[in-house]
């Protein structure tokens, strides 16, 4: 846990958006765990705070919810993107990008110059 | 939108929901199967496999938090489940609940009633086009300070001002109309072509009075009140065009007035003519003054400066015309004009209920106080427990908001009910001088002014329990178990508490004392008559007799033997006007004396043979009018003390000649004089009065009064029908006997309507006071009774005990009145304008006051007194 970084505010609803995008149809565990896979292992996610995130997302209409069944058989509650969640993931994402790329010019050795 | 929609399903979800909860738990149980079988497969071992997996979940009953807390609105539910406690809290102190809503329901009803009134009479605009800038007009002389126009002088004041965009005039009077079912008396106004313009209102129905109809060769035209229409002609809108005879005159309708209109000082007339200067011989001369001035002032002219320059004019009109000596003008604004007279007596009151709720607060606040107290040990686990302290206050909000919301309820409910009391007890002639108050209701201002002292209520009776819960001594207090130190700092809390409930009863309580003596004064003056008895009913004679005072005269006289003939009558006088009411003014000169045009005003009377004796006045010299006082011997005139007093000063006035101040007057012989009779308002002093023989000086229209030897009420409707069968061309009215009519003036009314409500509120909050000291002495000696206990078993007397408590209680009650008393000298210079007959610094009634408020305090501090005297020292100690 010493290098691996705690998940930044805000950023857990965009990262689970885009896993059920790239994933289809997945379970909170399955979520959960290809977000530290997607990370490269750098982040260190509290399984626990996933499920607020996913509540949030499900009330504000971007996710819905099914019970079904998993690859090994155990029954699992599975979350899929809305067409309102793909535009808020469309969005974000747009957004974000748009933020780092600012942030990262200002933090390259040749910022500013130009 | 989206976070819009999240917030309604977390609203949704303060909804109990097991199936969610369900829901949460198999999801979560799920995710931990799963990730036990990853870890398996990874090779762990099953115990560690779901250890790891429940530290990396990082607890299932933190999540199961974190997610319900997203679920719902944790605020809110926090609010429900504190309503829901402070509601079962209630709910099991069915006591403290039920004196605390009904104290503050109480309070509150009071003072939301009075500031509905106040409402509808200062606050509610009056229902023209800017009233603000509308205004009345008003001649002065001396003693009279809004005395109405004349019509020349109004003309010319239209002419010459450079101040208002318009001027009208009205006048308030009665018309006999013609009815099926014989001659009727109804309300009326007649008023210049331009005055519902002025005012800014559009008729309902029809048209308004064109430019010019008042002029003396354009055809008669009426306005109807819509209250008038609905009533007399069933709404139908087929009346326009039709002819009304009123005054013997045919009159066509031409509009309807819209139903929210009214005008106080017309006293809600029901026809409204365009004025007629052919009607009445008072509208040719400069002397005589019947009219009032309206007028719209121009933009940017200030009420001081149109006030100025009306002045200006009446001064140029003074040194043009003789008859407008010593006259003056005055510009008052028309609200103060349709308002003005009840604003002392609302202020009175409104200042009444607010020191009941004051008492009401006071007494609730102690109550929550006393039961905060109890309930340290409750705090004290709660907070050992965890809970917050802002949770613990808002526990404290929370129930206080709840008692306050109850008690809204129920003081609103009963306003709305003390509201229909109070104006049906105003009276059908004092609600058509005040019009403003009809549809009196809850509205959106007395809403939002019961809301606003709700608030306060409630920020009141929740900072002040949870204040005094977490003040530093008091910690101290919870740790010791609740005993000592904090019982004997409420109780010099709450011993100033029940100081300042005590001087606040005393200020009511010397407020309706003095306004009870006042009115007891005013019922008691010297009227120079014996008022029980008589019935009154006022009179006017057909057109047929109009123009011949011959006809007037023998119809007037016909009229009296008529009555004197009713049983139980026992003599019958008439009189152009009755006693209390007032009435019409001469300008006067005693031949002989010097004179040079000077203004002498006295109140003039016609007035028949039997007039003094039916009174029962007092014949002081000289004789009174005889039936052969009549039109073929010389005038002659009775005067009273007063007139004696002021224009014959150390003669005798019986034999000597008066006249009218006109060039053409007469010489009229003095032939009596009597005791003052109060002609005028029973609060003002006698106005010198003439009285001339009625059969020398008739009039058309005239009152009746009767003096009856039994029951006069009885007699009244028997007079209206006797008038009627003997010609039904009479127009018979306002049948009232005397005591009615006395009762009834505007100086009588406003007091005792003033006395009466005072007198309630003081009662209320002497019962307030009492049960508050009460209250104090009983948490105190409850507190004391160990000690008690103590003292009674080293050896001390009951009567030493009774001292003990009594003398804590004397210091208080000692202490309440004093500063009561001091208080109650600045309030009673509020209530001087009502005060008759009685100082504001009235020493009887401070020290009735003193003494009923003494005796009261010490009956409530009596009974705690004896149950501390009757402590058993041995169940006292070992209650410990």
């Amino acid at each position: 846990m010493n290098d691996k970084t705690d998940v930044w505010q805000g950023t857990l609803a965009l990262m689970v958006l885009k896993t059920i995008e790239t994933m289809g149809p997945l379970h909170g565990y399955g979520i959960a765990r290809r977000i530290e896979q997607t990370s490269g292992n750098l982040l260190s996610l509290n399984y626990g705070t996933l499920y607020p995130a996913l509540l949030k997302l499900e009330q504000e209409g971007a996710i819905a919810s099914e019970w079904g069944v998993s690859e090994n058989n155990r029954k699992a509650k599975f979350y899929k993107l809305t067409r309102q969640g793909r535009r808020q993931l469309a969005k974000e994402a747009r957004d974000w990008q748009q933020a780092t790329a600012i942030l990262s010019r200002f933090l390259s050795p040749s910022g500013g110059a130009a | 939108m989206k976070r819009l929609r999240a917030w309604l399903v977390r609203l949704a979800g303060l909804w109990p929901a097991g199936r969610r909860e369900h829901d949460l738990a198999d999801e979560i149980e799920s995710h931990l199967q799963l990730h036990i079988d990853d870890n398996l497969r990874a090779g762990m071992l099953p115990a560690q496999a779901r250890r790891e997996a429940l530290l990396k979940l990082g607890g299932v009953e933190p999540t199961k938090e974190a997610y319900r807390d997203r679920g719902t609105l944790p605020l809110v539910e926090n609010l429900l489940r504190d309503t829901r406690f402070a509601i079962r809290q209630l709910r099991k102190n069915p006591g403290f609940t039920a004196t605390t809503v009904l104290v503050l329901g109480l309070g509150l009803c009071a003072s939301v009633a009075i500031f509905a009134f106040v409402d509808a009479t200062f606050i509610k605009p009056l229902p023209y086009r800017d009233p603000a800038r509308l205004v009345g007009l008003f001649e002065t002389v001396q003693f009279c300070p809004r005395c109405p126009l004349s019509y020349p002088d109004y003309l010319d004041w239209k002419r010459l001002n450079k101040v208002f965009t318009a001027v009208d005039a009205f006048e308030g009077t009665g018309f006999s109309m013609r009815t099926a079912a014989g001659a009727e008396m109804v309300r009326g106004a007649q008023v210049t072509a331009g005055f519902f313009r002025t005012l800014g209102v559009a008729p309902a129905l029809g048209r308004d009075f064109r430019a010019g109809e008042d002029s003396p060769a354009a055809p008669r035209t009426v306005m109807l009140g819509y209250a008038a229409w609905q009533k007399r002609y069933a709404g139908n809108p087929a009346v326009l065009g039709q002819i009304i005879t009123l005054n013997g005159d045919p009159h066509i309708v031409i509009g309807v007035l819209p139903p929210n209109f009214y005008f106080a000082a017309a006293d809600s007339a029901e026809f409204w003519t365009a004025l007629h200067t052919t009607v009445n011989s008072c509208y040719q001369q400069r002397g005589c003054h019947s009219l009032h001035g309206l007028a719209r002032l121009q933009d940017g002219v200030s009420l001081e400066s149109a006030d100025a320059n009306i002045k200006l004019i009446a001064g140029e009109l003074e040194k043009q015309y003789s008859s407008n000596r010593g006259q003056g003008g005055s510009v008052v604004s028309l609200i103060e004009l349709e308002v003005g007279r009840i604003r002392a007596i609302l202020i009175v009151l409104l200042s009444g209920a607010g020191l009941l709720l004051l008492i009401a607060c006071v007494n609730v606040t102690s109550l929550v106080l006393v039961r905060a107290e109890s309930r340290k040990r409750e705090m004290a686990v709660r907070s050992a427990l965890g809970g917050s302290r802002a949770r613990l206050v808002s526990q404290f909000v929370t129930e206080a908001v709840v008692l306050v919301a109850a008690a809204a309820a129920v003081g609103l409910a009963s306003a709305r009910w003390l509201m229909r009391l109070l104006i049906g007890l105003i009276g059908a002639d004092q609600m058509a001088a005040m019009p403003f108050l009809y549809g009196l209701d809850l509205n959106v201002r007395v809403l939002a002014f019961a809301a606003a002292v709700s608030l306060a209520a409630a920020a009141i009776f929740s900072i002040a329990p949870a204040w005094r819960s977490f003040s530093p001594d008091l910690r101290a207090g919870l740790a010791e178990g609740g005993r000592g130190s904090a019982g004997t700092t409420w109780r010099r809390f709450g011993a100033n508490l029940v100081v300042l409930e005590l001087a606040t009863a005393v200020v009511l309580l010397v407020g309706a004392g003095l306004l009870g003596k006042s009115f007891y004064h005013l019922l008691h003056v010297d009227m120079g008559m014996q008022p029980d008895r008589l019935a009154t009913l006022r009179v006017a004679e057909p057109d047929s007799v109009r123009n011949s005072d011959a006809k007037t005269v023998a119809l007037a006289h016909q009229i009296v033997s008529r009555i004197a003939s009713l049983p139980g009558v026992e003599s019958v006088a008439l009189s152009s006007m009755l006693p209390v009411v007032g009435g019409n003014t001469m300008w006067i000169r005693v031949i002989g004396h010097p004179f040079h045009g000077e203004h002498n005003e006295v109140g003039y009377r016609q007035v028949s043979s039997a007039y003094f004796t039916t009174l029962r006045a007092k014949l002081l010299r000289g004789r009174y009018f005889t039936d052969a006082d009549d039109a073929s011997k010389p005038p002659v005139v009775i005067i009273d003390r007063a007139l004696a007093e002021k224009y014959f000063p150390g003669e005798d006035p019986v034999g000597k000649q008066m006249a009218y101040s006109g060039a053409t007057s007469p010489p009229m012989q003095v032939v009596g004089i009597v005791d003052d009779i109060k002609e005028g308002p029973l609060d003002e002093t006698t106005w010198p009065t003439l009285y001339v023989a009625y059969n020398q000086d008739p009039d058309d229209h005239f009152s009746l009064v009767v003096r009856t030897s039994k029951g006069e009420q009885a007699l009244l409707p028997t007079l209206t029908v006797a008038i009627r069968r003997l010609d039904p061309g009479i127009a018979a009215f306002d049948p009232r006997t005397m005591t009615e009519r006395i009762d009834n003036t505007s100086a009588a009314y406003l007091r005792r309507c003033s006395a009466w409500l005072v007198g309630g509120f003081a009662l209320l909050a002497l019962l307030l006071g009492a049960a508050g000291l009460y209250g104090v002495i009983a948490y105190s000696v409850s507190r004391r009774t160990r000690e008690i206990g103590v003292r009674m078993a080293l050896g001390a007397q009951p009567g030493t005990v009774y001292r003990l408590i009594l003398k804590e209680a004397g210091w208080l009650i000692a202490a309440g009145i004093a500063i009561g008393l001091v208080c109650s000298l600045a309030a009673a210079t509020l209530l001087r304008g009502l005060l008759f007959g009685v100082r504001a610094l009235d020493p009887e009634t401070l020290a009735a006051v003193a003494a009923v408020l003494s005796i009261a305090a010490l009956l409530a501090s009596y009974i705690p007194a004896r149950r501390a005297a009757s402590v058993n020292p041995v169940d006292a100690l070992r209650a410990e």
